[in-house]
C-alpha cells in the first residue's frame, strides 16, 4: 500500500458530489481523494452510478454538478471542458467508447497526443512509441488504418481505449469498465497494459463490476459504490470479501445507512 | 483601371476589410484590358465572338442561345427565393485579361503567381501538374502541356484555343450533350461563354496524370461562363480536376458553367471538382455526361462554398454495360443553400449506377439533394444504388432529399437509403476528452463523414480540403 503524506496534496480530491442527468440525481455526495501514483478500485452493482462518476470526472456536458467540489491538482475542475482537463493529465478510458467512421485511429492517435503534450512529436518517435505500445497490447498493425471504434469488437474497443492510456500518460486514468465482456485471454492483455500504465507517475482509477480483474491488477484502495456514494474504503482484501458475501453484505452492513 | 470599377460607397472599403478575414477571399488589383459594360446584349455577344476570331457557325450558335436564354423562364424549382434575387442586368458578361494564354511559367504575370502563392499551392504541385489551364477572369491566362501528353497524342487547351486548333472536332461535338435550350443557364452560358478546357484522347490512350484546372473569379459583379467539353475516344481513360477558391467581394457573382462529357465504346472519363467560392457566389452549373457501350464516367463532385449551388451532374447510359458513378459532398453554412444532386438515365440493356450524396449543414445552412433515376422501356437488368447522407451540425441547419425515380422496365434493380444524423454530443465528448478543442473535434467528425469523397482525391486535393474544412469549423465555434 501507498505510503500517505499527510501534507502532500492530494492528485485529485473529490469533496461531497452531487450530480444530476436530465433533472435525477444520480450522484449523492461522493468523497474520494487520490494521490499521484495510487491505484484505487471502485466497485458496484451496474446503475450505482460509475460511469456518472467518471463522466463527470472528465466533463461530459450533460453531468450537472449540484454541489461539492472536484479539485485536481489543486485547481477546481468542475467548470472546465474536457479537453481543458485532458491537458491537465486526466483521461478516461470509455465503457462505452463510440465509432468515428471516417477518422483512422493513427489520425486520431496523432492529433490527440499532440494535443495533449502541448507539442508535436517527430513522425518516427511517435511511430516507435506506438509500435511499443501496440506490442505490448498485442495490437495488429492494421488497427491504425482502422476507423475509430468502427465494426470494432468488444475487446479491439477495450484495447483501444488502453492504447490511448498509455500513449498519453495521464497523470491520472480513470478506466470505466475496461475488463467487462473480455475474455480471459483479452483480460490477461489488457491486465498488462494496466500495470504499465500503473506507474509512479500515473495514478489508476479502475472501475469495475467484477472482481475477477483484480487479480491481476492489485489496487492500493478498493472503494465499494452504491446508490451515488461510496459506502466503504479499504485495501485489496475488500474486493476478496466482496467477492465471496456479495454486494447485499455491504448493503445489510451499511442498513440504515447514514447520508453524508 | 482598377478605380472605375470600384462602388462609389463608402461601405464598399469597409466589407473589403471585413471580406479580407476570409482566408481566401483577397483579391488582386484588376488589370483588364477589355470588359464589356453590365448587363447582356446583341452586342455585347457579337463583340465576344468577335474578339476571340470564331467562326461563323458559334456566332449563329451564340446568337440563337441569347434568343432562348431572353425567351426561357427561370427554374420553379429548386431555391427559387434566391434565384430571383439574380439582377442579370447588374453583371459583367465578359472580361479579357491583358496576357493572353502562356505556355510558360516565367511569363505568367505576377499578381496571377501571388494569388498562387496565397493559395498556398506547394511548388512540387506547381511541377507534379500535368497542364495546368489557370482561368483568371473569364479567360485562360497560362496553359502548358507536358511533352508526353503532346506525344501521346492528347489535345488539352483552354476551349477557345480548342475551338481555334481543332474546329473540326469541336463542331462535331459542343452541344451535343447539352443543347443550348436545356436550361435557362445552359442558355445563357451557350451565348456569352468563355474560357473552360477542351480536352481531346485519342483511342485507347490512357491519360495517367489527371489533367487539373484552377478557376477564379476575380472581378466584382463578373460572370464566370466556362465551357469545357472533354470527349473520350474508343478505349481511353482521362481525369479532370478542376479546383477553385474565390474572393470574396461585396456583390453577387454568377458562375455558371456548361461541362460536357463523351465517352465513348469502353472509355473511361473521371472528372473530379472542388469548389469553393466566397459566400456571394450563384454556382449554377450543368454537368452531363454521355456514355457509350462498356463506357465509365464518375463524377467526383464537392461543393464548400457559394452563396447557392445548383448542381445535378447528369449521365446518360446509352450503350450497353455503360457504368455511371456520382459521388458528391456539400458542406453549407449560414446563408448558404447547396441543392446539389445526380441524375442517371439507364437507357441500354445491363447498365449500372451508383450515386453517393454526402451533406453537412451548420449555422442555419441547408442542403438538398435532388436526384433522378430514369430507366427507359427494354433497358434491361439495370442496376441503381443510391446513397444520401446527411449530417446536421446544429438544430438551425436544414437537409432535405427530393429523389424521383422513373421506370418503365421491369427488370432491374433500383436501392434507394437515406440517412440523417446528428453530430453526437458522444462522439464530441470522446474526441475532446483526448486533447482536442470543440472545433478540431467537429473539423475531425466532419472530415471523417467526407472521407469516402476525400479518399477519391489525389493527395494534394485530400489535404487541402481537411484544412478548409478545419477553417469552416473554427469559424463556427466562438
Ligand atoms: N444520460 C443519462 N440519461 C438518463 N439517465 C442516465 C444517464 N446516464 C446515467 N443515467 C442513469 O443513472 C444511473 C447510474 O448510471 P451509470 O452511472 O451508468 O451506472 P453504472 O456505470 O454504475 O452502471 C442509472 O439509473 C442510469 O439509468
Ligand atoms: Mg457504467
Amino acid at each position: 500500500m501507498a505510503a500517505r503524506d499527510s501534507k502532500q496534496e492530494s492528485l485529485l480530491k473529490i469533496e461531497d458530489l452531487w450530480v444530476s442527468v436530465e433533472g435525477k440525481d444520480i450522484l449523492k455526495g461522493v468523497n474520494l481523494a487520490i494521490n499521484k501514483g495510487e491505484v484505487h478500485a471502485i466497485m458496484g452493482r451496474n446503475g450505482s452510478g460509475k460511469s456518472t462518476l467518471s463522466y463527470t470526472l472528465m466533463g461530459h456536458p450533460r453531468y450537472r454538478i449540484n454541489r461539492g467540489s472536484i479539485i485536481f491538482k489543486g485547481e477546481e475542475i468542475g467548470d472546465l471542458p474536457p479537453n481543458d482537463r485532458a491537458k491537465m493529465g486526466l483521461a478516461l478510458a470509455f465503457q462505452y467508447p463510440v465509432a468515428i467512421p471516417g477518422v483512422s485511429v493513427s489520425n486520431f492517435l496523432r492529433a490527440s497526443v499532440k494535443s495533449v503534450r502541448g507539442q508535436e512529436i517527430p513522425v518516427k518517435e511517435f511511430r516507435q512509441e506506438l509500435k511499443a505500445q501496440m506490442a505490448l497490447l498485442e495490437v495488429k498493425d492494421e488497427f491504425l488504418s482502422r476507423y475509430i471504434n468502427d465494426g470494432f469488437s468488444g475487446g479491439e474497443k477495450k484495447r483501444l481505449e488502453i492504447l490511448q492510456m498509455t500513449m498519453l500518460k495521464p497523470a491520472l486514468a480513470v478506466l470505466d469498465e475496461t475488463d467487462s465482456g473480455l475474455d480471459i485471454d483479452a483480460l490477461k492483455v489488457v491486465s498488462t497494459g494496466i500495470n504499465t500504465l500503473a506507474t509512479k507517475e500515473t495514478a489508476v482509477l479502475l472501475i469495475t463490476h467484477y472482481q475477477r480483474i483484480l487479480n491481476y491488477v492489485k489496487p492500493d484502495f478498493v472503494h465499494v459504490f452504491q446508490s451515488g456514494q461510496i459506502v466503504k474504503t479499504g485495501g485489496s482484501e475488500l474486493s476478496e470479501e466482496l467477492e465471496e458475501r456479495g454486494y447485499d453484505w455491504v448493503t445489510q452492513e451499511l442498513t440504515p445507512s447514514g447520508v453524508a | 483601371m482598377a478605380a472605375e470599377l470600384r462602388q462609389p460607397h463608402e461601405t464598399t472599403e469597409s466589407i473589403r476589410s471585413i471580406a479580407s478575414d476570409y482566408k481566401y477571399g483577397f483579391s488582386d488589383t484588376e488589370d483588364y484590358v477589355f470588359k464589356s459594360g453590365r448587363g447582356l446584349t446583341e452586342e455585347i455577344v457579337r463583340r465576344i465572338s468577335e474578339m476571340k476570331n470564331e467562326p461563323e457557325w458559334m456566332l449563329k450558335f451564340r446568337l440563337r442561345a441569347l434568343d432562348v436564354f431572353r425567351k426561357k423562364p427561370m427554374p420553379t424549382w429548386g431555391n427559387c427565393k434566391l434565384l430571383g434575387d439574380i439582377d442579370f442586368d447588374n453583371i459583367f458578361y465578359y472580361i479579357k485579361p491583358s496576357e493572353r494564354g502562356e505556355k510558360n511559367w516565367d511569363e505568367v504575370p505576377e499578381g496571377i503567381k501571388q494569388t498562387f502563392d496565397r493559395l498556398g499551392i506547394p511548388e512540387a504541385e506547381r511541377k507534379f501538374l500535368a497542364g495546368v489551364t489557370a482561368q483568371y477572369e473569364s479567360e485562360v491566362v497560362y496553359h502548358s502541356i507536358r511533352e508526353d501528353l503532346e506525344k501521346q497524342g492528347v489535345i488539352f487547351l483552354d476551349m477557345d484555343s480548342g475551338l481555334r486548333e481543332h474546329g473540326d472536332i469541336v463542331r462535331e461535338h459542343f452541344a451535343t450533350v447539352i443543347p443550348a435550350a436545356d436550361n435557362k443557364f445552359s442558355a445563357l452560358n451557350s451565348a456569352v461563354w468563355s474560357g473552360g478546357s477542351f480536352i481531346w484522347v485519342p483511342p485507347g490512350v490512357r491519360v495517367e496524370i489527371p489533367l487539373q484546372a484552377y478557376f477564379r473569379i476575380n472581378a466584382e459583379n463578373m460572370g464566370q461562363f466556362e465551357r469545357t467539353l472533354i470527349i473520350a475516344e474508343p478505349g481511353s481513360y482521362v481525369h479532370y480536376i478542376e479546383g477553385c477558391t474565390a474572393p470574396t467581394y461585396s456583390t453577387d457573382s454568377l458562375h455558371s458553367a456548361v461541362v460536357e462529357l463523351i465517352a465513348k465504346k469502353g472509355a473511361h472519363i473521371r472528372y473530379t471538382t472542388i469548389q469553393n467560392w466566397s459566400k456571394n457566389v450563384y454556382n449554377l452549373v450543368t454537368k452531363r455526361a454521355v456514355a457509350h457501350e462498356d463506357a465509365k464516367v464518375e463524377w467526383i463532385d464537392g461543393n464548400l462554398g457559394s452563396k447557392l449551388t445548383m448542381k445535378y451532374p447528369a449521365i446518360y447510359l446509352v450503350g450497353q454495360r455503360a457504368h455511371g458513378e456520382v459521388l458528391s459532398v456539400a458542406l453549407s453554412g449560414s446563408e448558404q443553400h447547396q441543392d446539389a444532386g445526380a441524375k442517371i438515365i439507364h437507357a441500354a440493356p445491363n447498365t449500372t449506377s451508383t450515386i453517393v450524396s454526402k451533406s453537412i449543414t451548420k449555422d442555419g445552412g441547408r442542403a438538398s439533394y435532388r436526384g433522378l433515376i430514369k430507366v427507359y422501356p427494354g433497358a434491361k437488368n439495370s442496376k441503381s444504388s443510391v446513397r444520401c447522407d446527411a449530417l446536421l451540425l446544429d438544430e438551425a441547419s436544414r437537409s432535405d432529399t427530393y429523389p424521383t425515380m422513373v421506370v418503365d422496365e421491369k427488370e432491374v434493380t433500383i436501392e434507394h437509403e437515406a440517412t440523417v444524423s446528428k453530430v453526437g454530443e458522444e462522439q464530441l465528448f470522446y474526441l475532446m476528452s483526448r486533447g482536442l478543442t470543440e472545433a478540431e473535434a467537429k473539423a475531425m467528425i466532419v472530415n471523417g463523414f467526407f472521407e469516402p469523397f476525400t479518399k477519391e482525391l489525389p493527395l494534394e486535393y485530400a489535404v487541402e480540403l481537411n484544412r478548409l474544412i478545419q477553417l469552416e469549423m473554427e469559424g463556427s465555434v466562438g
